[in-house]
């Protein structure tokens, strides 16, 4: 047992605190503002997401420039955490606010604060009375930026809360924040059939709160040290029955809020009828939590569970894969059709996890981050067009490349990048997952990638056909009177592809850092 | 390899420096195009562009020559001809295997730097003029220097998983290019078909490579084209009905890409209708570079597709079969840039085929199987083929652009006439056409020789018979061409127009412009010498292994023994180009029937045997209704209906529920006692239940 003591507190981990305390402190803030200063509440908005994002970008470099020695002793399975604190906080069930960052949870935050930032930038016109952007929906909330800024941010506490903390009871605390700022954006600031949407993306994930709760529980009371801290828990050998009921409980669990098949019904609702900012920050950050729950999680601490039940876990996950693409396919709704593709790009991060092997692994990280960046950029370019347009149907629309250049070329590159073209993130990321899937004992996992692999033959088609049906062809007779991407929009899709082709392009030193963060879970796989 | 001792460091690192310029100017371009220079300034775009790839141009030929002064004149430290200039780890997988980029230098890759940047560069310039009133040149040129960094990118490539990375690259480019008039529905559909059609390839092609890596532990050609890799790889996988041997599979999937990109039959389909793309695409792409890379991956992977057993079987039967069917349309066509694209999928067929007629001698050795290549006069004879073809292709298809330019047709019925008005035109398209026929001394001539020699010297006769078909047809077809575009007498009006009077030539500019014209007079010269002149150099150096001192000198023996091969070939394309000029010329026979009529052979072939309609067939009705439909359908009336559903259900238990909860104490105080008497049961029947949390303390 390792005692959570050793740590060097340093000051860095009061940064890392203040990733969340900030969000949810501009939160505050925002609720005091009156609710007709719209630009003041925005531009607040902006700059605490924007000094977020300093933040997180400073702390990436700070671990980057010095990260955790790796457990070097081979067959290590202590995670090595950077800016490290621990404080007791709910004595009678030894609940501790344990929080640092490894490689793959500083990632994640990165990925987090950059599409926050632009996300926030994406929803610049939100209630904005008589702006440019009149989307639908504020119809029932007219002058709401008050509220879906407030909103937004107590969403974002959340995640960041989720991904720096190592202990299970704050963990689940953050991850149940997320929720219901989440149905509220949804219900009040979405589109289409937006409180259906909401409903049921809460209550579904709900349930996926649940089995995680069970499972937290489990994990508790079974290791008999009455821990929630995922570093003491990690040592601890669990009863190998005890992880046959607990590992697929914890990761179905995970898995529903990841977006695997066939609990994925609430993913295409939600994001389609979602505000773009919260369709960005749902499908981009949000869902990977559950990926994250997966890895860090269910597979970390059962890792016989996992052996167990990986292997069926792998259909679901091909299935899913496979599943969305063809969906997506039919989709006459953009954002439709980008929620099946991340149906299809989700079911990846979990054919990468079930791999079990270092490769697969590291491609599930990476497509979670590439998924991240690159299916924000396309919600952010739908929402985009559609506040010219007016339209999200791919039929109701074509041309649109003569009339709003800059947003179709976004859309071609983002387009080309969510098909797993070499050069943007995306391949990177499949590159190792498929690589780990055949590298994988077992005819199952060769049989699984195999199929995986032909995925991308059908991503390249729902991808092209919304190219084609959007951007290409005749343009429509209204079209000249579209205006293109003001400099606010501009720079929300200039970072998110700038981020994208840089962990396509150089992924080299991102991975190495992931592989060190692999290597205690791989090592806990292996014993 | 690097660098060893005898060579100047000087002299090595300027090689280098070289090989990396080769890369950066083509990007360069691109970046400086699309950011900046396309949207504002798309006259400086074009120069800009034109400039930084005679730069490349410079670059790749002063690799070249190093290479020959350094590697080539050293064979005592290059055995193999094959140096690597520099290489950087992309992306670690553990062990040895990794993915790379790098500059390969052979025999190969050094032949197609050439090529490529001078053919890029050329129809850069060509393209100044011919773009020049066309809206968003600025991307065109931007594009098509992404193309050819993309290309050259493939081609220096010495691992697969670089190859792969350039290879999307490469068909991602193409597709913008193709789509290049995005308002024109026909160039987008094109632009999509040849995108999912190689796509569907490269699926299979990317299985080709993980399987590879994963078997050979290495994704390099050196190691992978070794013979400890094909030992590796040669084993059998399952049992019984699916026992599968794992290097036939792997071979194949790997030649998948290969088959999608060069375009053999059936994944030919996309070729012709990228014609929709602009002329200069067509000739630098759709023509002498990216088709042509599927035959160049075969070239790299030859050794370790002449272990599997029969993978080069089935590269020579494609072949055979895409020459012989694309040049039996090629003869039906009546839009010039489909006859010329469906020239250069027969021509491609001929690569493929001089690839897969090499027959290795495969020796079962005591560790695993020892192969050594007994016959390689097909590899050497396909990338000759590739190296002469480039240029009359590309010169057809800028002389094409001319014509098109001029007549603002693309239809054979409404050229004629035109030898006249565009003498240069007239005689370097003659030139290519000859080229293109095989005859004495154009550059097809020799490359064709050797592509039949190669087959009739390992004994293939019906290979040869397909060959000297493809040939027969090949003259035939291009002197319907020439004949019909340069002679007889104006069709149309747009034609006759441009004959009568200077007065359209000036409204339309000049019928030959300048800047278009000279690139056709500079490709006429490799056209008609490249094949005299290389073929020697190709005989002597084209081989990366030249440790088996055997293979040049038994194909130089293969060829003497069979002098009456040229004799025939040569007959043949005289007698193709003899009915042509009966049939068109003396004849008059215009370029196809006005309706349906014509006989059934001709009607076939001029509906392309039916191919895109199976494709349209099986994506309409099969992919669609039979997968896409009842996944979507399944989606929204299994999965979310079951939600939906289930929804009601708990409302209507609910409802039941709060039914049961009516105030009445008698009902609440028999479900308390119930409920007491199942825990006591629960208790004292030793369920675990209770116990599951452990001891709750």
């Amino acid at each position: 047992m390792t005692p959570v003591s050793t740590f060097a507190y340093s000051a860095a981990s009061n940064l890392l605190t203040l990733t969340w305390a900030l969000p949810l402190a501009s939160a505050a803030a925002l609720a005091l503002f009156p609710r007709q200063r719209v630009s003041a509440i925005r531009r607040f908005a902006l700059a605490a997401n924007t000094l977020n994002l300093i933040l997180v970008a400073v702390l990436t470099v700070l671990f980057f420039k010095s990260p955790p020695v790796p457990n070097t002793s081979s067959g290590g399975t202590e995670t090595m955490l950077a800016f490290a604190a621990d404080h007791e906080w709910l004595s009678v069930l030894n609940v501790h606010y344990l929080i640092g960052v490894d490689a793959i949870s500083i990632t994640l935050m990165l990925l987090a604060a950059v599409i926050l930032f632009s996300g926030t930038l994406a929803s610049w016109t939100i209630g904005a009375p008589g702006g440019t952007g009149k989307v639908a929906a504020l119809a029932s909330s007219e002058n709401g930026a008050k509220e879906f800024f407030i909103l937004l941010q107590i969403l974002a506490a959340g995640v960041f809360g989720c991904f720096i903390s190592f202990d299970l009871f704050t963990f689940f605390v953050f991850n149940e924040l997320t929720l219901i700022p989440t149905y509220l954006l949804i219900a009040l600031f979405g589109s289409g059939r937006r409180e259906y949407a909401a409903m049921k993306l809460t209550l579904i994930l709900m349930g996926g709160s649940a089995l995680i709760f069970l499972g937290i529980f489990g994990l508790y009371f079974e290791s008999g040290i009455h821990s929630f801290s995922i570093l003491e828990l990690s040592q601890v050998r669990f009863h190998p029955d005890f992880q046959g009921w607990a590992f697929p409980v914890l990761f179905l669990g995970f898995g529903i809020l990841g977006n695997m098949f066939p609990f994925h019904i609430w993913s295409p609702d939600g994001h389609a009828s979602a505000p773009t900012a919260v369709s960005m920050l749902l499908a981009g950050v949000h869902m990977k939590l559950g990926a994250y729950g997966c890895l860090r999680i269910a597979m970390y601490l059962l890792p016989e569970g996992a052996g167990m039940w990986m292997n069926v876990f792998l259909i679901p996950a091909v299935v899913g894969v496979v599943w969305g693409g063809f969906v997506a396919v039919r989709q006459k709704d953009l954002k439709y059709m980008n929620a099946y593709s991340s149906v299809s790009h989700c079911g990846l991060v979990f054919v990468g996890l079930a791999t079990l092997n270092l490769i697969g692994l590291r491609g599930a990280v990476l497509q979670m981050l590439a998924h991240g960046f690159i299916t924000a950029t396309v919600f952010a370019v739908i929402g985009m067009i559609y506040q010219r347009t007016h339209t999200r149907r791919i039929p109701d629309m074509s041309g649109l490349m003569r009339s709003i250049p800059f947003l179709s070329v976004v859309f071609v590159i983002a387009g080309m990048a969510a098909l797993g073209l070499p050069g943007f993130a995306g391949f990177a990321a499949e590159l190792n997952i498929f690589l780990g899937a055949f590298a994988a004992a077992g005819t199952l996992a060769r049989m699984g990638a195999v199929l995986a692999v032909l995925s991308i033959i059908v991503s390249a088609i729902y991808i092209l056909r919304a190219v084609n049906g959007v951007l290409h062809g005749p343009p429509k007779e209204n079209a000249a009177v579209l205006s293109d991407a003001v400099p606010v929009e501009k720079i929300a899709l200039l970072t998110l592809l700038a981020a994208i082709l840089v962990l396509g392009l150089w992924p080299g030193p991102v991975v190495h850092r992931i592989d060190d963060a692999l290597m205690p879970i791989l090592n806990n796989l292996k014993r | 390899m690097d660098n060893p001792v005898l060579l100047t460091q000087e002299a090595w690192s300027s090689l280098q420096t070289a090989a990396w310029a080769v890369l950066i100017l083509p990007l360069l371009s691109f970046l400086v195009n699309g950011l900046w220079l396309g949207r504002k300034h798309e006259r400086a775009a074009g120069w800009t562009a034109t400039a930084l790839l005679g730069a490349t141009l410079a670059c790749a030929l002063h690799v070249a020559s190093g290479w020959r002064s350094l590697v080539l004149q050293h064979p005592e430290l290059y055995p193999s001809r094959t140096a690597l200039a520099w290489e950087h780890v992309w992306l670690n997988f553990g062990g040895n295997l990794s993915a790379r980029l790098g500059f390969y230098l052979d025999p190969a890759s050094v032949m197609m730097i050439v090529v490529v940047s001078a053919i890029s560069f050329l129809v850069h310039f060509y393209s100044i003029r011919y773009m020049k009133h066309e809206r968003g040149a600025g991307r065109f040129f931007a594009l098509l220097s992404l193309f050819t960094f993309a290309m050259l990118g493939l081609i220096v490539s010495g691992n697969l998983i670089q190859t792969f990375f350039f290879w999307e690259l490469v068909g991602a480019a193409s597709y913008l290019l193709i789509g290049f008039w995005y308002t024109k529905p026909a160039a987008v559909a094109a632009s999509k078909k040849a995108f999912v059609l190689t796509r569907f390839a490269d699926a299979f092609f990317l299985m080709g490579v993980l399987l590879t890596g994963v078997n050979t532990g290495s994704f390099d050609f050196l190691v992978v084209n070794g013979p400890a890799a094909a030992a590796e790889l040669n084993r059998t996988l399952g049992a019984g009905l699916f026992a599968f041997k794992l290097l036939s599979v792997t071979t194949v999937l790997l030649y998948m890409g290969a088959w999608g990109k060069s375009a053999m039959f059936p994944f030919h389909v996309w070729l012709p209708d990228a014609m929709e793309g602009p002329t200069p695409v067509s000739a630098l792409i759709h023509s002498a570079t990216m088709v042509v890379a599927g035959v160049y991956l075969t070239a790299r992977l030859f050794p370790l597709f002449a272990a599997a057993e029969h993978t080069l079987q089935l590269v020579a039967f494609t072949g055979a079969l895409t020459a012989v069917f694309a040049a039996a349309v090629a003869c039906t066509q009546t839009d010039l840039k489909r006859i010329l694209a469906f020239s250069t999928l027969s021509q491609l067929g001929l690569m493929m085929l001089a690839l897969g007629v090499s027959i290795p001698t495969v020796a079962n050795g005591g560790g695993g199987a020892v192969t050594t290549i007994a016959n390689t006069a097909g590899y050497t004879a396909a990338l000759f083929h590739v190296f002469t073809h480039a240029f009359f292709k590309s010169l057809l298809f800028l002389s094409a652009g001319v014509i098109i330019h001029a007549i603002h047709s693309n239809d054979l019925r409404d050229a004629g006439g035109l030898r006249k008005k565009m003498p240069w035109t007239y005689i370097s398209t003659l030139a290519a056409c000859l080229a293109l026929a095989g005859l004495w001394p154009f550059a097809g001539f020799f490359s064709k020789e050797e592509i039949l020699g190669a087959a009739l010297g390992n004994g293939h006769f019906t290979f040869v018979a397909a060959g000297l078909l493809t040939g027969g047809l090949t003259a035939f077809y291009m002197t319907r061409y020439f004949v019909l575009v340069f002679h007889g007498s104006a069709r149309t009006h747009a034609s006759s127009a441009m004959n009568a009077d200077h007065a359209g030539a000036a409204h339309h500019g000049p019928t030959e412009p300048l800047l278009m014209v000279l690139p056709l007079i500079v490709l006429t010269v490799p056209s008609v010498l490249v094949g005299w002149l290389g073929r020697n150099a190709f005989l002597k150096d084209m081989l990366p292994w030249t440790s088996s001192a055997t293979a040049p000198v038994e194909h130089l023996e293969a060829h003497a023994g069979f002098p009456w091969m040229v004799l025939v070939a040569t007959a043949l394309a005289l007698s193709g180009i003899g009915t042509g000029l009966y049939l068109y010329g003396r004849k008059r026979w215009t370029a196809g029937y006005a309706d349906d009529r014509g006989p059934w052979l001709y009607r076939i072939l001029r509906d392309k045997l039916y191919v895109d309609e199976v494709y349209s067939f099986l994506i309409r009705k099969v992919g669609s209704r039979f997968v896409i439909t009842p996944a979507d359908w399944a989606e929204r009336k299994i999965l979310n209906a079951s939600f939906d559903q289930g929804g009601g259900v708990l409302n209507k238990l609910a409802r039941g529920l709060s039914r049961y909860q009516n105030g009445q104490v008698q009902r609440s105080v028999a479900t308390a006692l119930l409920g007491l008497v199942l825990l006591l049961a629960l208790y004292f029947s030793g369920s675990p239940l209770p116990h599951l949390f452990g001891s709750l303390k």
